[in-house]
C-alpha cells in the first residue's frame, strides 16, 4: 500500500472497494509518522482513539453502511483545537497538560463523519509566529529539507500531509497560518471567509481574525473537508448564518475567462525574486487559458502589517487572559503573598516569550492614553483596507499574487526578528484583515527544491469562484 | 451640628440580576440559588481556551425594558465591550461588558416622597447597561474557594447621577427601583439572594457649596436597603469629621464588614483604573430596529405609581393601593379576582380582603402570592355574602381558606357548603329582636347600666352569638342590642 499524496477522493473509493480496511490504512500512516519522528510534527498521537475510529468505519463498510466522504481517512488536528479527553496545548508549557472537556465544532463535525485524528499538530505556541519556532515543544522540520522550517503557525498540519502522515489536516489562519506553511510545503492550504467555519472551540489568537482551514495535497480535497467542516454554527456570534455550501458538488473548471487582478505591491523588491519569476509564470498560464490580467495598485501590504500587528496583538493580550492558571494550566510551585501576584507567577513562569511579548504590546495599545492612537486607528485603517479591495473587485474577479515573499525560512534564521511574524506574512495580512477567502496553491519549487506557493483570494463569499481558479490550476496547468 | 454645616453628594450603581432561562452567554441555567458549587457551568462560563459568549436576546429585552421605564434613551446600535481585569472570580480575565454605547442613557426616575414640599423629585439615570456577573468567592480560613455557578448570570447596571438631596431620597429610589424591577419581571431583586446589589459613590461637601468635591468614596457590594442607609449615616460622619480637621478624605474603594455599616479600606485609587476596554470581537455590533423598539414599549406594563393612581381613582384607600401594588404578585391576586367587575363595591372590599384576611390565610398555608391560585367567581360569591353580611368575619376566614385549598369547584359547592354547616347569617332581624328583648328584660339593670358603660352591649352580643353558635353576623346583633338596650 501506497499512501504517497493519496487524496482524499482516492482513499475513499480504495475503501469502498475494500482494497484496504480503515485499521490498515490507519497504521500505514501510522508507520510513516514513526519512521519520521525527527520532523517534530506531532504534540500528541491519539493513536488508541484514531484505531477505534477506524474499526467503526470498518463495521460500518462490513454492514454495507452508507459513508461520509472521509470516514476512516487518517487527518491530523492543529493543537489548538479542543477535542474532549485529549490534551490540547496549543503548542504551549503553560497548557502542557490540559485535557479539554468539550469538542471544537470543527472537531464535533470531523468525529461525525467518521474522521480518523491521528494526532494533534505541532504549531506556534498560541499560533504566534510562521514557523512553528516558537512552539514550546520544538520546531517543526521541512519534509522538503531538514535544514528548512515548515512554515506557521500551522507548520505541524502542513509537515504532516506533505510527509504523508495523514491525508490532510486542520490548520487555522489569522493572517497567514494556513496558507504560509502550505505555500512551504507544497500543498494546497484554502481558508474561506471569516465566519464560514465556526471558531467555537479553537484557541483563540486574534478574534476578529481567526479562521480554520484546510491542508490538502487537492483543491477537491479542499472542498470536500470545507463543506463538512464548514457552516452556521450557533455557538459562535461571528458565524455566518447561511445554508450548507457545497463546494465540492459546484467544483468547476470550465470558467476559464476571468478578470484576475495582480497586485504591482506584491511583486516588488521585498519578494524573492524566484518566487516572483514562478508566479509570473503560472500567471502567463492563466492568460493562455483565457485569463485577463489586470495591474493592480492597492494599498501597501505594510500598512497591513501595522494593522495587523496592533489589532492582533490587541486581542491576544486579552484572549490569553483567561490562562491564570487558577482554574486549569500551569500554576506555579512558588507561593506568592496575594492571589493577584499568584496569577502573575503562574503567567510569568508558564508563557513563552513570544506571548509574553505579544500580550505586552497588545495591553500596551489598549491602554488609556493610547487606545485612540493605536486600536481605533488601527480599526479605521482596517476598513480603508476591506474598501480599498472592494473598489479592486468591481474591477476584477479574484486576486493572484505569490503567498509568501520567500520560501522556507531556514531554522533558527527567525530568532532575532521580533516581528518575523508578522513580516512573513506581509502579503497575507491585507485579506486577513478584509476575512477574504483565499487558497494558496503549490507552483513549483526554487533550485533548491524548495516549494513556491502562490495565492488567490476573492470577494467575500466567493469561496466557489477562489477554488474553481485553484482547480483550473491543478487540472490544466500542473499536470 | 455636623449635619448643618455638611451635605452629602451621593451616586448609586445598582447591579440587578436579570431573569432570563439562561445565562448571558451560554446555555446553562439562569437560576443556580441552592444548586450545588460547580454544577451550573460550562466551557463558556467557566472561560476555557476556545469557548465563546453567545449574546441573550431576552436579556437584553429585559434591560431594553427597564432602560424604557427609566425614561432613557436607547442606543439602537450598540455593542458588548471587553472590560480588562485580573481576579480569580473573573473566568476570561475580563469582563463582558458596554462601554461607550450602553442600551440605555440619558433617563430619569419620579420619586413620589412623603414630605409636602417636593412631594415629586426627578433623579437622572445617566447610563442602564447589560453585563455579566463573576462568579462567587467563598472565604474558608486561609483558602479562598471559588463557585462559577454565578458566573455569567446576566447583570444589568443602573447609574445615576448625583442628585440626591438626602437618605429618604435614597431610601425611596432605591425601593421604587426595586419595585419597578419586579414589576416589569427583569428580575425577582430579591436582595438576599444577591438578585440586587448597591455601589454608593459618596462624598460630602459644605453645605450650599456648588462646586463637587475633589475626591470620591466608593462603597462596593451593598446587599441591601438597610446596610445602605447605615453606610450613607457612618460615612457621612468619617468625611465630616475629616473634612473639619482640614484634611480631604481619600479617594478609596471600601467595603462593610457587617451590617454594622461600618466601612474599611478595599483599595486607594491613585488614579482612575485602566480597564483596557475595547469592543468585543466575538461579538459582532448589533442594532434594535425602530419597530421593535416600539413594540417593546407598547407591550411595557403599567409602572407602580400609574398602578396606584388607578386603584385611588376606582375608591380603593391610598394606603390599601400601595399595599396591593407593593407586591407584583399580590397586585396580580388582585387584579385576577378583580378583574371585569363594574361594581366598586365589589372591587373596593376585594382590595380589602386582599389586604387584609387574604394576606393572614397566606401566611397561615405558608404560600406565597405568586401561588395562590383561587376561582375569580367563587371569591366574588363569598365577597358578595360579606357585603350583604351574610356571614361573620370567622365564616369569611375558614371559608377563604377553603377556597385557597381549592376545596370548591365552583360557587354553587360553595353555597352548599355553607348552607350545610348552618353558617350564613339567618338576618332573621325579627326572631334576633324578640332573642334580645328577652334578654334585656330578664336583666331589669341592664338600662341602667348601659347608659355607664356603653361596653356592656357585648356581654348580650356574646349570649346571643353563643346561643345561634356563631350563625349570625356580629356587627348586626351589635346593632339590635344597642337599639333596644337604649330605649
Amino acid at each position: 500500500m501506497t499512501t504517497k499524496k493519496k487524496t482524499i477522493v482516492e482513499l475513499h473509493q480504495d475503501l469502498l472497494s475494500k482494497k484496504y480496511s480503515a485499521t490498515e490504512l490507519t497504521k500505514e500512516y501510522y508507520k510513516n509518522i514513526y519512521s519520521k519522528k525527527e520532523l517534530n510534527v506531532f504534540v500528541n498521537l491519539t493513536e488508541e482513539k484514531a484505531l477505534a475510529a477506524a474499526e467503526n468505519v470498518d463495521l460500518k463498510l462490513k454492514n454495507n453502511q452508507e459513508i461520509s466522504l472521509i470516514a476512516g481517512i487518517p487527518t491530523a488536528l492543529k493543537d489548538n483545537f479542543n477535542w474532549i479527553d485529549t490534551i490540547t496545548t496549543a503548542s504551549s508549557k503553560i497548557l502542557k497538560d490540559y485535557i479539554s472537556p468539550y469538542n471544537a465544532t470543527v472537531t464535533q463535525k470531523l468525529i461525525d463523519n467518521d474522521a480518523v485524528i491521528l494526532g494533534k499538530a505541532n504549531m506556534d505556541a498560541f499560533a504566534h509566529g510562521s514557523s512553528t519556532e516558537t512552539s514550546d515543544f520544538g520546531t517543526t522540520l521541512n519534509p522538503y529539507n531538514k535544514n528548512n522550517v515548515a512554515g506557521g503557525s500551522s507548520g505541524g498540519s502542513a509537515a504532516a500531509v506533505a510527509a504523508d502522515m495523514v491525508a490532510y489536516s486542520i490548520g487555522s489562519e489569522t493572517a497567514g497560518s494556513v496558507r504560509g506553511p502550505a505555500a512551504w510545503c507544497g500543498l494546497y492550504g484554502f481558508a474561506p471567509t471569516y465566519g464560514r467555519n465556526s471558531r467555537y472551540g479553537v484557541i483563540a489568537m486574534g478574534s476578529s481574525l481567526d479562521r480554520p482551514g484546510v491542508l490538502a495535497n487537492s483543491v477537491v480535497d479542499c472542498a470536500i473537508v470545507s463543506d463538512i467542516i464548514g457552516g452556521h454554527d450557533l455557538k459562535d456570534a461571528t458565524s455566518i448564518p447561511e445554508l450548507k455550501t457545497a463546494y465540492y458538488q459546484n467544483l468547476n473548471s470550465q470558467k476559464n475567462a476571468l478578470k484576475l487582478g495582480l497586485p504591482k505591491q506584491f511583486l516588488d523588491e521585498r519578494i524573492d525574486s524566484e518566487v516572483t519569476r514562478r508566479v509570473l509564470e503560472i500567471i502567463s498560464e492563466f492568460e493562455k487559458l483565457g485569463g485577463e490580467i489586470i495591474e493592480l495598485d492597492l494599498l501597501d501590504p505594510k500598512y497591513s502589517m501595522a494593522v495587523y500587528t496592533i489589532i492582533c496583538r490587541s486581542e491576544v493580550s486579552s484572549n490569553l487572559a483567561r490562562i491564570d492558571g487558577i482554574r486549569y494550566g500551569y500554576n506555579s510551585a512558588n507561593v506568592a503573598e496575594n492571589i493577584l501576584d499568584q496569577i502573575a507567577l503562574n503567567r510569568g513562569e508558564g508563557f513563552g516569550n513570544e506571548a509574553k511579548q505579544r500580550s505586552m504590546t497588545g495591553a500596551y495599545a489598549l491602554s488609556a492614553g493610547y487606545y485612540d492612537a493605536y486600536y481605533k486607528k488601527a480599526q479605521l485603517v482596517r476598513t480603508l483596507i476591506i474598501d480599498d479591495f472592494a473598489k479592486a473587485f468591481e474591477k476584477v474577479d479574484l486576486i493572484i499574487g505569490p503567498t509568501m515573499p520567500s520560501v522556507a525560512a531556514k531554522l533558527g534564521s527567525t530568532a532575532n526578528n521580533p516581528l518575523f511574524g508578522e513580516l512573513a506574512d506581509l502579503l497575507t495580512e491585507p485579506s486577513a484583515l478584509a476575512g477574504l477567502p483565499c487558497i494558496s496553491i503549490p507552483v513549483g519549487t526554487n533550485l533548491e527544491g524548495l516549494p513556491i506557493g502562490m495565492q488567490i483570494f476573492g470577494p467575500q463569499f466567493a469561496e466557489q469562484q477562489v477554488l474553481d481558479l485553484a482547480y483550473i490550476y491543478e487540472t490544466k496547468i500542473a499536470n | 451640628m455636623l449635619n448643618n454645616n455638611f451635605e452629602n453628594v451621593v451616586g448609586l450603581e445598582i447591579h440587578i440580576q436579570a431573569k432570563t432561562k439562561s445565562k448571558m452567554f451560554c446555555s446553562c441555567s439562569g437560576s443556580y440559588f441552592g444548586a450545588q458549587a460547580n454544577s451550573n457551568i460550562c466551557p463558556v462560563c467557566l472561560g476555557l481556551p476556545g469557548a465563546l459568549p453567545v449574546p441573550n436576546k431576552k436579556a437584553l429585552e429585559l434591560c431594553i425594558n427597564l432602560a424604557l421605564a427609566l425614561n432613557c434613551q436607547i442606543n439602537s446600535e450598540t455593542k458588548f465591550d471587553r472590560k480588562n481585569y485580573f481576579y480569580p472570580d473573573l473566568a476570561k480575565g475580563y469582563q463582558i461588558s458596554q462601554y461607550d454605547q450602553p442600551i440605555g442613557f440619558s433617563g430619569f426616575l419620579e420619586l413620589k416622597l412623603p414630605t409636602e414640599l417636593e412631594s415629586l423629585k426627578k433623579i437622572r439615570i445617566r447610563r442602564v447597561h447589560l453585563e455579566e456577573d463573576t462568579a462567587k468567592s467563598i472565604h474558608e480560613g486561609s483558602s479562598t474557594l471559588l463557585d462559577f455557578n454565578k458566573s455569567g448570570i446576566p447583570l444589568i447596571e443602573v447609574v445615576t447621577e448625583p442628585d440626591f438631596k438626602s437618605n429618604k431620597e435614597i431610601d425611596v429610589f432605591s425601593k421604587s427601583l426595586r419595585q419597578i424591577v419586579r414589576y416589569l419581571n427583569v428580575s425577582d431583586a430579591d436582595m438576599e439572594k444577591g438578585q440586587m446589589r448597591y455601589e454608593l459613590n459618596i462624598s460630602v461637601k459644605k453645605k450650599g457649596e456648588v462646586k463637587l468635591p475633589s475626591y470620591k468614596v466608593e462603597v462596593k457590594n451593598i446587599g441591601s436597603i438597610s446596610l445602605l442607609q447605615k453606610i450613607l449615616e457612618t460615612e457621612f460622619i468619617r468625611q465630616s469629621e475629616i473634612l473639619l480637621a482640614g484634611k480631604i478624605p481619600v479617594q478609596e474603594t471600601r467595603g462593610a464588614r457587617d451590617m454594622s455599616g461600618k466601612t474599611y479600606s478595599q483599595r486607594v485609587k491613585e488614579e482612575a483604573n485602566d480597564y483596557r476596554y475595547f469592543p468585543e470581537p466575538d461579538i459582532p455590533p448589533f442594532k434594535f430596529n425602530a419597530q421593535y423598539l416600539s413594540q417593546l414599549k407598547d407591550n411595557l406594563p403599567e409602572l407602580p405609581t400609574k398602578l396606584v393612581e388607578d386603584l385611588v381613582n376606582t375608591g380603593i384607600s391610598n394606603a390599601n393601593a400601595e399595599i396591593l401594588v407593593n407586591n407584583p404578585n399580590r397586585y396580580r391576586l388582585f387584579r385576577h379576582l378583580s378583574n371585569n367587575i363594574n361594581d366598586k363595591q365589589i372591587v373596593i372590599e376585594i382590595a380589602k380582603l386582599v389586604v387584609g384576611e387574604f394576606a393572614v390565610v397566606k401566611t397561615e398555608l405558608k404560600k406565597r402570592w405568586s401561588e395562590i391560585k383561587v376561582e375569580p367567581i367563587i371569591f366574588r360569591q363569598l365577597v358578595e355574602l360579606r357585603i350583604e353580611n351574610k356571614i361573620n368575619s370567622t365564616t369569611l376566614k375558614s371559608t377563604l381558606k377553603l377556597i385557597v385549598e381549592e376545596k370548591f369547584a365552583d360557587a354553587d359547592e360553595l353555597m352548599k357548603y355553607l348552607t350545610t354547616e348552618n353558617l350564613l347569617v339567618t338576618n332573621n332581624d325579627l326572631e334576633l329582636k324578640e332573642l334580645v328583648c328577652n334578654l334585656i328584660n330578664q336583666d331589669p339593670t341592664a338600662k341602667e347600666r348601659f347608659k355607664k358603660n356603653p361596653n356592656i352591649s357585648m356581654h348580650f352580643v356574646g349570649q346571643i352569638m353563643k346561643l345561634k353558635k356563631g350563625s349570625v353576623d356580629p356587627k348586626t346583633v351589635k346593632d339590635i342590642v344597642e337599639e333596644l338596650i337604649s330605649k
